[in-house]
């Protein structure tokens, strides 16, 4: 009897290993330990076995029967379970589908690289400030020590809106309006759009500048130099290698034009740097005695910076652009790069 | 300006390679553009030996010559008579090319056939001997290329002079900073003049009535002259700076301007009334021809060369052609003068005429080397065109031109300017070396410039001399001190920043628009409203007529990029600009600047996906964004308002917009439909454009504060009202919102019905209003009381109803 019990156990916990799903673990159930199953034909016999014996086989059996009825209990747990992750999983989707983009918008590019110079100067404690585009001669030339019939004017093409008046031709009288109304120390930038008549692949009519102006006691060309290399080596990547050399300009004495080592030949001449191995990104110089004198600073006292940068040509360094042109036609298959 | 190596070395010794010549100039503020190399006017002419001569068989003058180089032999017929065998001579091979533009080809000469052509001086253009044919030197290697052999070729700087550099619009001036840079002297021209006897003062005079524009000028006399074409080294050195040649005497001044940088003139004394020269003002409107064949019509402070009778220059800028030195001319009178540079350069842009010695004398030539390149000019005149030179000169000079002398250097100045350590005796050898004199006294440098320097006069330029000459780059590299100073809020800026990234969020790109507009387009795009009277700024020298008035709006501009864009099949398009606009004040001040944005969506909402269908944007998709925008910049109180008067927009989709009190900050609307048939665009259109500088006085009022976040829960009503169509939806907002009801947090319309169960006038505003106590949890009869206030007041001053009442009901 103990024996048959065993084996019992035996057979039905190796079904239900087999089983595979609920119908069989129910059928497996049933004929185990089912009303009419083979554990009750077992009990049948128990009569047979000795009184004594009978204590020792009733609970046995009943453990047998438990544990027939724990495991297809759990078993038909784990189906249940299987078959909510199946219903999951085909309720499946095709991830590969493009999401809902919500497009955004560009910042025009020109824009950008204004924006990050403004940022770059900003962190030296520069502050920004604005001027009119329409300006008076005395700010756009005669402050700047440029009068009237002087060769100096040819470097700036002007548009006249009446015999005083101008678009001004770089971002520099600000610096004027500044000084007259500030007494040093000025740190300003003046970022903005400046006019000049010429058009073609490197020239537009209308461009954008930023200029700079530092005054204080006893700022140095070495600052200056250290100044626009931060600069360029911020904008351009720290390896930028800059140089500075001798230029005009009649509103700074010494006066210098900065470039850099080629972005596109790494220095080698291309036709890019017209085979010279440097870009000119900027001109520069220690202000003029004569603009402090206009102001009514000391040149004796204070001495100072400035330098002035086209937007539009960082622009086209930085991203490979040839036409200068494309920056105004506002073609979105150009403004969606940036 | 071009600069010639060749001639270069006639001044100064040069060992350097041409790219480091390139390079010393750029770096000491004489920018070479470009180097490039000249070559003779041949190609395919190459050194050969004469093997043998023998006669032509058919013709007496005719030699048969073998010609032999280390590899080839050539068969050449040459009619020259200077030749013998062992010669080395120029072999212009089959497919050379000689000056004039001839193609040596494969001939016959009488029967004989010819392999090439054995070449003179002069048909190589090399010199002007036409006699022979040109005879090598024997040692050249054979086969080589002749321009090789010979080295003829040339290297050619193009120079960028600065306007401060006159004294470099020069070969010598060029010369004068190399030698500075090599330490070398300069080894100048020596020029001498072998006079007659007969006295320039005796035959010409020169009379300054206006010494201010002609402080200075000196002429001399040369006759008995033979005016031919220029010896061919002269040609050269010419044609090698890019100037053309003409004949001796021309030539000869043009060789002397850019040799010394002193532009010269030579008159035909024939031509030259009274044997005068007259220096003075042009009369007003009088005529004149110059030396181009174009007539002149000249103003009254036109400076002028005349003779005694009638003017025969403009000064500093054209000879005339009543007195120009023609093939027959015997005598010319030679002029070196000093002019006023700003008087000629007024003359020079009032005429347009930009001559090479005016871009000089504007600039300031050596008011004390006028009579050094007279004297040059008369002495190679004399040589090459046999003629003689009168005794003496002329030298009127009634204004002294002022150069300067004994300007102060500080050392200690210099050094602080450039934060470097450079010693007086540095300092002082970079001044000698530019020639000029230096006196050490007290720890000061006295320097006196030379007078070609017209850049010299303050110690500042001499500070700039010795850094550039010393060297940019040994400067050493330092960073400012910061001197506190007030910190400074541009808001503008950040409010710009602010806007930029909103709308970029948004889905709008942002563009960039000339700020220039035609005539037609600012009248139809005034921005109306405005009550300035929309007076336009307008550019006198526009590049077109396009573009020759500021813009007065940026309307204009976002539907121009609107349509190039549509044209290259962009459809789909949602654009802003931030910019300044323009309007004219009075005559005298500067124009009105004020900065708007301009925002324009057309085509669909979004871009046709899987997921959802394109939906064309409308009306509302612009007024979203404003209002995003608006509310993000942290305002609420703003109103639209409609508006039939706009233009160019649809009269019954056009609105005003106020912000904080400001009744018209700005304008939106859908772009009127004739103004998009006229450029061909289909689809809807809609613009807004704001005036920036509202929207930021507005802000500086209402500074962000905090609020305590709200603890007890908020109680919702909805109600729909039925109301005439003619109402607009905000009048209902507004009526809610005036009395400012403590309890009241927020109302906004959340639905609008017409159509089915609504009468036809009329249509259904569901409103939703949330009220909420800040110390407690409201009850329903604490809403019930200032809701049915609210809704009363809406039906009694809207003419509403409720639709379904029920909702009025306390729960």
């Amino acid at each position: 009897m103990k024996e048959a019990l065993e084996k019992l156990q035996r057979e039905a916990l190796t079904e239900i290993r087999k089983a595979k799903n609920k119908e069989e673990f129910l059928g497996i159930r049933i004929k185990y330990i089912g009303r009419k199953g083979l554990l009750t034909d077992l009990l049948r016999t128990l009569k047979d076995v000795s009184p004594e014996d009978r204590p020792v086989l009733g609970k046995l059996s009943n453990e047998t029967k438990n544990l027939i009825s724990l495991e297809i209990e759990k078993a038909l747990e784990r189906i249940a379970e299987k078959d909510k992750e199946g219903e999951l999983l085909r309720e499946y989707i095709d991830v590969t589908l493009p999401g809902r983009i919500f497009p955004y918008g560009r910042r025009h590019p020109v824009s950008q690289v204004m924006r990050e110079i403004c940022s770059i100067f900003s962190d030296l404690g520069f502050i920004v400030v604005e001027g009119p585009e329409v300006e008076l001669d005395y700010y756009n030339f005669e402050a700047l020590n440029i009068p009237k019939d002087h060769p100096a004017r040819d470097m700036q093409d002007t548009f006249y809106i009446s015999e005083e008046t101008v678009l001004r031709t770089h971002t520099s009288p600000v610096q004027i309006r500044i000084m007259e109304k500030q007494r040093p120390p000025v740190r300003i930038l003046s970022p903005g759009k400046v006019y000049r008549p010429d058009s073609d692949v490197s020239h537009t009519p209308m461009f954008h500048q930023v200029e700079g102006l530092l005054v204080d006691e006893k700022v140095t060309f070495g600052d200056l130099k250290g100044v626009l290399r931060y600069f360029a080596q911020k904008i351009f990547g720290e390896n930028t290698e800059i140089r500075f050399r001798p230029s005009f300009f009649p509103f700074t004495e010494p006066s210098a034009e900065v470039d850099i080592k080629c972005v596109i030949c790494g220095g080698k001449g291309c036709r890019v740097c017209g085979q010279s191995g440097w870009l000119e990104i900027l001109g520069s110089g220690m202000v003029d005695p004569e603009v402090f004198r206009n102001v009514g600073y000391d040149a004796d006292e204070v001495s100072g910076f400035a330098f002035g940068l086209g937007v539009e040509r960082i622009t086209m360094l930085k991203y490979g652009i040839s036409d200068i042109r494309l920056f105004f036609e506002n073609d979105l298959r150009f403004l969606d790069q940036f | 300006m071009l600069v010639s190596l060749k001639w270069l070395t006639d001044y100064i010794d040069i060992k350097e390679s041409p790219p480091e010549i390139a390079d010393k100039l750029t770096m000491v503020g004489l920018e070479v553009d470009s180097v490039y190399e000249s070559h003779p006017d041949f190609t395919g002419v190459i050194t050969a030996r004469i093997k043998a001569i023998s006669s032509h068989p058919n013709a007496d003058k005719l030699s048969i010559c073998e010609i032999a180089t280390d590899d080839r032999e050539y068969r050449v017929v040459c009619g020259a008579p200077n030749i013998h065998v062992g010669d080395v001579v120029p072999l212009a091979r089959v497919g050379a090319v000689i000056p004039g533009g001839y193609t040596i080809k494969h001939s016959k000469i009488r029967g004989e056939a010819s392999e090439g052509m054995l070449c003179s001086e002069e048909e190589l253009g090399l010199g002007d001997d036409a006699s022979g044919i040109m005879i090598l030197d024997r040692n050249l290697p054979l086969g080589v290329d002749l321009a090789k052999a010979l080295s003829l070729g040339d290297t050619i700087f193009d120079v960028a002079v600065t306007p401060n550099r006159p004294d470099c619009l020069s070969i010598i001036g060029i010369a004068r900073e190399i030698a500075a840079l090599t330490n070398q002297k300069v080894k100048y021209p020596i020029s001498f003049c072998k006079e007659t006897d007969e006295d320039i003062q005796r035959v010409a005079s020169v009379e300054i009535l206006d010494s201010n524009l002609c402080p200075r000028y000196t002429a001399r006399m040369i006759k008995d002259i033979q005016i031919k074409q220029s010896p061919s080294w002269l040609r050269m050195r010419l044609e090698a700076v890019g100037m053309r040649a003409i004949n001796n005497v021309v030539d000869i001044t043009n060789f002397v301007m850019m040799e010394y940088g002193q532009p010269l003139h030579a008159f035909d004394f024939r031509f030259l009334e009274k044997g005068k020269i007259i220096v003075r003002g042009a009369e007003e409107g009088e005529g004149f021809i110059s030396l181009d064949e174009k007539p002149r019509t000249l103003k009254k402070d036109t400076l002028m060369i005349c003779d005694g009778v009638k003017p025969v220059a403009i000064a500093g800028i054209m000879g005339g052609l009543n007195s120009e030195v023609r093939e027959d001319t015997d005598t010319v009178l030679l002029e070196s003068a000093y002019f006023n540079p700003s008087s000629i350069r007024k003359t020079s842009r009032v005429l347009g005429m930009s001559t090479d010695a005016a871009f000089r004398f504007e600039r300031g030539v050596d008011p004390e080397g006028v009579v050094e390149a007279l004297n040059r000019a008369a002495s190679l005149i004399a040589d090459f065109s046999g003629g003689s030179i009168c005794k003496g000169y002329i030298d009127e000079y009634p204004q002294k031109v002022e150069s300067a002398k004994d300007v102060i250097l500080r050392p200690a100045k210099v050094n602080e300017i450039l934060g470097t350590d450079i010693d007086i005796k540095t300092m002082n050898k970079i001044l000698e070396d530019l020639e000029m004199d230096c006196v050490e006294k007290n720890n000061q440098i006295l320097v006196t410039p030379p007078s070609f320097r017209r850049d010299l006069f303050r110690e500042i330029d001499l500070i700039e001399e010795i850094a550039r000459l010393n060297g940019y780059e040994k400067i050493p590299i330092t960073l400012p001190n910061l001197t506190p100073h007030k910190a400074h809020d541009n808001g503008k800026l950040q409010l710009k920043e602010k806007i930029k990234n909103i709308l970029n969020g948004q889905g709008y790109s942002e563009i960039i628009n000339y700020s220039f507009t035609s005539f037609d387009s600012a009248s139809i795009f005034g921005m109306s409203g405005s009550d300035e009277g929309e007076r336009l700024v307008k550019i006198k020298n526009p590049l077109t007529e396009d573009a020759s008035i500021m813009r007065t709006s940026l309307a204009s501009g976002l539907l121009e990029t609107m349509r190039k864009n549509i044209n290259v099949g962009n459809t789909n398009i949602k654009l802003f600009e931030i910019g300044k606009i323009f309007n004219a004040t009075t005559d005298d001040d500067l124009p009105l600047e004020k900065e708007h944005l301009g925002i324009l969506i057309t085509g669909d909402r979004f871009k046709e996906q899987w997921h959802f269908r394109e939906t064309p944007a409308d009306y509302y998709d612009l007024k979203g964004c404003l209002e995003t925008l608006l509310r993000s910049a942290g305002f609420e109180n703003y109103r639209f308002t409609r508006n039939t008067n706009i233009a160019f927009f649809h009269p019954g989709k056009s609105s005003i917009i106020s912000i904080n009190g400001h009744p018209a900050a700005g304008i939106m609307g859908e772009v009127h439909p004739e103004i998009l048939e006229k450029m061909d665009v289909t689809q809807k259109v809609f613009i807004c454009e704001l005036d920036i500088s509202v929207v930021l006085k507005a802000s500086e009022i209402q500074r962000k504060q905090f609020k305590e976040i709200p603890r007890f829960p908020a109680v919702l009503r909805d109600v729909a009202f039925l109301v005439d169509k003619k109402v607009p939806a905000d009048e209902l907002i507004k009526i809610t919102l005036e009395d400012s009801e403590e309890l009241l947090e927020n109302v906004n319309i959340f639905d609008v019905y017409t159509g089915k169960g609504i009468p036809q006038e009329m249509k259904s505003l569901a409103l939703r209003f949330t009220y909420r106590s800040g110390s407690k949890t409201l009850a329903d009869n604490e809403v019930y009381e200032v809701h049915s206030r609210i809704v009363e007041k809406i039906l009694k001053k809207t003419g509403a109803k409720v639709r379904g009442a029920e909702q009025l009901n306390p729960i």
